[in-house]
């Protein structure tokens, strides 16, 4: 391919996904892990009083952590994390910090 | 068992005079186990600072403060010492909140607002994680309790549980 075949400029601004992008900024995740005992009502209440998640993904992401055993509820800073997990704890889910890798 | 309603003055909760002995008990008990706020000649502490911030040996206390992280002790630990404080005095103002509304004489309804509600919610669900953790409980628990005979000395503990449990479904689909 010929560089002079297409004005580079464009093509460069195009490259960058604009998902990869916001992860780049965003490695930390929140994960909340499975347990016998919290209420799956109340697991889905807790995501939508938390995160302000609509009920639908509030719910899927419970089904998530009930059948996969774990599921990544939010992503941001470390700092962010730790703030969501702590939040998370106050309502006696069983949620850890991780780096996305 | 659905004696939570929402009504025009907010959310009532119908208890009968034995159960309001035992959701006191219970929640005496979950005051009992978080222990005393910090004195406030403790400086470090009056700022939610804590000194020994290494995970309970208690698997109940291990399990209302979880490690926040699962391969990195050090980072738990750190995490520990700034947010555990803090956290053991919103569950012990959660059990207030609930002790509280309970003051009421016996027979006389709880009406409770959306703030008092969601206390009552973590409440409970912290009184859950500390008899489910106790009774080691599994996910196939109910068939497990079906089959327990009335002599079992984890009977009242299970009872105690499975009535929590379907008030706390209650008050949950009252608050969605």
């Amino acid at each position: 391919m010929s560089a002079m075949s297409t004005a580079p400029a464009p093509v460069e601004l195009e490259r960058p996904d604009a998902a990869e992008d916001v992860s780049a900024d965003r490695p930390w995740l929140a994960i909340v892990w499975n347990d016998p005992i919290n209420l799956m009502s109340y697991v889905t209440y807790v995501f939508q009083a938390v995160f302000a998640y609509p009920k639908a993904k509030a719910e899927k992401l419970m089904l998530d952590v009930h059948h996969k055993g774990r599921a990544v509820v939010a992503n941001g800073t470390r700092e962010e994390m730790e703030r969501d997990v702590e939040i998370l704890h106050s309502y006696g889910l069983w949620a850890t910090v991780k780096r996305d890798d | 068992m659905s004696h939570v309603k929402k009504t025009r003055h907010g959310i009532r909760v119908r208890l009968e005079a034995e159960e309001v002995a035992l959701l006191r008990a219970l929640m005496e008990q979950l005051l009992g186990l978080l222990g005393d706020a910090p004195g406030e000649d403790d400086e470090l502490a009056s700022m939610g600072i804590a000194e020994n911030a290494t995970t309970p040996d208690d698997p109940v206390l291990a399990r209302l403060f979880p490690d926040a992280y699962r391969d990195d002790g050090k980072s738990a630990e750190e995490f520990r010492r700034y947010t555990e404080m803090g956290l053991r005095d919103g569950k012990r103002e959660a059990a207030g909140t609930v002790l509280a509304s309970l003051s009421g004489g016996p027979g006389s309804d709880i009406v409770l607002d959306e703030k008092q509600a969601q206390a009552w919610l973590r409440a409970l669900n912290d009184v859950r994680l500390a008899l489910g953790t106790r009774l080691d409980i599994t996910e196939e628990w109910y068939e497990e309790a079906e089959s327990m005979t009335a002599d079992d000395p984890r009977a009242p503990m299970f009872a105690a549980y499975d009535w929590l449990t379907s008030l706390q479904e209650s008050l949950v689909r009252v608050l969605w």
